[in-house]
């Protein structure tokens, strides 16, 4: 028996998630009384490899080749599934990242197994499985049974610290090699923005909304971010208007993110809103109107006019960086 | 080429939810029942591609699995442009059962795309499309942010972390949606209200299929320490205290 987790690669390299994934799976491992198994697919080298055992991974399967470079649901599932039987995997640990989205439903069919998805701690009990997971876009959590032999759990991103248990493990190359018949997914272009703080990997959160008042007004949030190693983020009629990227739209029909630090300044808070931020582990508003709800969510506030406040934080921020 | 959006049927974004049963089950007075939001966008991205007759789309079928009791969502989508729809006559206790469904009603019907939302508002799962590829052993693509049809193939892309790529697929596949794959739902107009009217709803009898989990009950969050003020002209003072007090940086 096992509990299988699968760290995704990022161009050869893991990342805070990765090991956050393997810590959750090393601890979940633990209440079984059982191993914890990293199986990793793509070119990953050993150096990079090996760093999965400081978070308690007690075996690590490298599943190398060259035509599994972009990501293929069907045939990435059909290699994690035969992983899966072969160390004989009570639980299946994946992200619930874009990959872990693909990944795991497929995964719960081929293996017959009940699946958690956004889970956001370890398990409440082993011999009953129960997980907690968020629904209804945070505005509640349930405790969700799962009742077959293997179990399938996505973990909410920057939900579990990584914690370091360090274990002397082999590297082991399998032998298992992808379907070719399986290979259907042609990806004919990549565009990436490089230098950008990904809004998913974001400790801190810099976030507008509607009260910045037009696209000129940016400079200052821009700066502040910079000046903490910010995400920037926005509401959704900022993109909608233009002022800000698609991408940094977060939101119920944006992004969903978990920071510890998210600054909602001119946001007003609706629920919609809420539903992709409520996770951050501390919210601070800025905002016009003493009524905005967002101050019910928050645990900082400043009452008054984001464009005056913005030009002090920053000022304040040189002065403590400088120190 | 034919087009399947599956469809969920959630309460309004804004709905406040609350439990009842010792917290097991939804209490469902008062709420207002809505086509999941990435499902309209969905079908809107459907329809805008059955539009263009160069992309030879000849129906828009929408599928839901849920009782009697969420038509008016299904004739909503009738209404917004679907041209039939199907629903497969239960309540079902999880995602697989849902996909299990579906999967069953697609061995006599056909579809060349497949069409699911990144998640349903309620148990946010973000896993039925991904199932639903699996049962059938068709590709699936995940986050996808736009499709089109060129020369008969699907053109995609999707969201990766950073950036998009592009990319197809044979068909059939099933492709799982999120922001990007149209702008705005598309609305339904008077005339298309009374022609859903008569449009045909296939409704299956479901198959039996044992739910693989189970919600035991339901919390609500803990409410959140009440909100710290600083004063807007010492607005540097909220700079000590992520520092020194919540200690985030
Ligand atoms: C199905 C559905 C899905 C949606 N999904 C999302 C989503 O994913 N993400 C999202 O963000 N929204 C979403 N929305 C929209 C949401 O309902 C709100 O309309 C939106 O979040 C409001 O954005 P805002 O707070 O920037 O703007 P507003 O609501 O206009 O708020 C602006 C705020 O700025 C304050 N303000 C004004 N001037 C200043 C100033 N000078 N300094 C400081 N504060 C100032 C005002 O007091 C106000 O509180 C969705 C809506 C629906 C129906
Ligand atoms: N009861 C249902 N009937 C048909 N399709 C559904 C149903 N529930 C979910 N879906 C589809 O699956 C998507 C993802 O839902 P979920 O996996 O529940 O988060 C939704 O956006 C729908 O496209």
């Amino acid at each position: 028996m096992a509990v299988l987790v699968y760290p995704e690669n990022w161009d050869g390299k893991f990342k805070k998630l990765s090991f956050e994934l393997v810590s959750y799976a090393s601890k979940v491992a633990e209440m079984l009384g059982v191993q914890a198994v990293a199986v990793s697919i793509g070119s990953v080298d050993e150096g990079e490899l090996s760093k999965l055992a400081t978070y308690g991974a007690g075996r690590i399967i490298s599943i190398e080749n060259g035509a599994l470079k972009s990501l293929d649901d069907q045939a990435y599932t059909s290699l994690i599934a035969e992983v899966a039987k072969s160390v004989s995997a009570s639980v299946v640990v994946l992200s619930n990242n874009n990959t872990g989205k693909a990944l795991a439903p497929r995964l719960s069919v081929k293996l017959k197994a009940g699946i958690a998805s956004g889970v956001s701690r370890l398990p409440v009990s082993t011999s009953q499985f129960i997980v907690y997971k968020k629904v209804y876009s945070g505005k509640a959590f349930a405790n969700v049974e799962i009742k077959t032999p293997v179990k399938i759990i996505t973990l909410a991103q920057n939900s579990f610290e990584v914690i370091e248990s360090p274990k002397t493990v082999a590297i082991e190359k399998s032998g298992i090699q992808p379907d070719q018949n399986l290979l259907r997914t042609k990806v004919t272009d990549v565009q990436k923005q490089t230098g950008k703080i990904l809004l998913t990997d974001a400790d801190i959160v810099v976030s507008g909304g509607r009260g910045m008042r037009s696209a000129d007004n940016w400079g200052p949030l821009v700066e502040m971010a910079e000046l903490l190693g910010a995400g920037t983020a926005c509401s959704r009629p900022v993109s909608d208007e233009g002022w800000r990227p698609h991408d940094e739209h977060t939101g119920q029909t944006g992004k969903i993110i978990a920071p510890n630090l998210y600054f909602a300044i001119g946001i007003s808070g609706a629920i919609q809103h809420l539903a992709g931020i409520s996770s951050s582990k501390y919210i601070v508003a800025i905002n016009t109107d003493k009524d905005a709800p967002i101050f019910e969510a928050a645990q900082y506030g400043i009452v008054g006019d984001a464009a005056k406040i913005l030009p002090r934080l920053v000022e304040k921020l040189r002065e403590v960086k400088s120190k | 080429m034919k087009i399947l959006v599956c469809i969920s049927n959630v309460p309004d974004t804004t709905t406040k939810v609350k439990f009842i049963d010792d917290q097991k089950k939804l209490d469902v007075t008062g709420i207002q029942w809505v086509i999941n939001p990435w499902d309209e966008l969905a079908l809107t991205r459907a329809l805008e591609l059955k539009d263009d007759a160069s992309n030879g789309v000849q129906t828009v079928t929408v599928a839901h699995v849920g009782l009697v009791s969420a038509e008016p969502t299904i004739r909503k989508a009738l209404a917004i442009g679907a041209d039939d729809a199907i629903r497969v006559n239960t309540d079902p206790a999880d995602a697989y059962g849902i996909a299990a469904q579906l999967a069953e009603v697609m061995k006599t019907e056909k579809y060349d795309i497949i069409l699911c939302g990144i998640e349903s508002s309620d148990h946010n799962g973000s896993t039925v499309g991904g199932m639903l590829a699996e049962f059938l052993d068709c590709p699936s693509v995940t986050c996808v942010s736009s499709l089109k049809i060129e020369g008969g193939q699907p053109v995609i892309s999707r969201e990766i972390d950073g950036g998009k790529e592009s990319l197809t697929v044979p068909l059939p596949f099933v492709a799982v949606v999120q922001k990007g794959i149209a702008k705005e739902p598309r609305i339904a107009a008077m005339r298309g209200i009374m022609a859903a009217r008569t449009k045909p709803i296939r409704v299956y009898e479901p198959q039996a299929i044992e739910n693989f989990t189970e919600v035991l009950n339901y919390e609500m969050p803990k409410p959140r320490a009440a909100c710290k003020y600083v004063d807007a002209e010492n607005a540097g003072q909220l700079i000590d205290l992520l520092q020194n007090e919540a200690r985030v940086f």
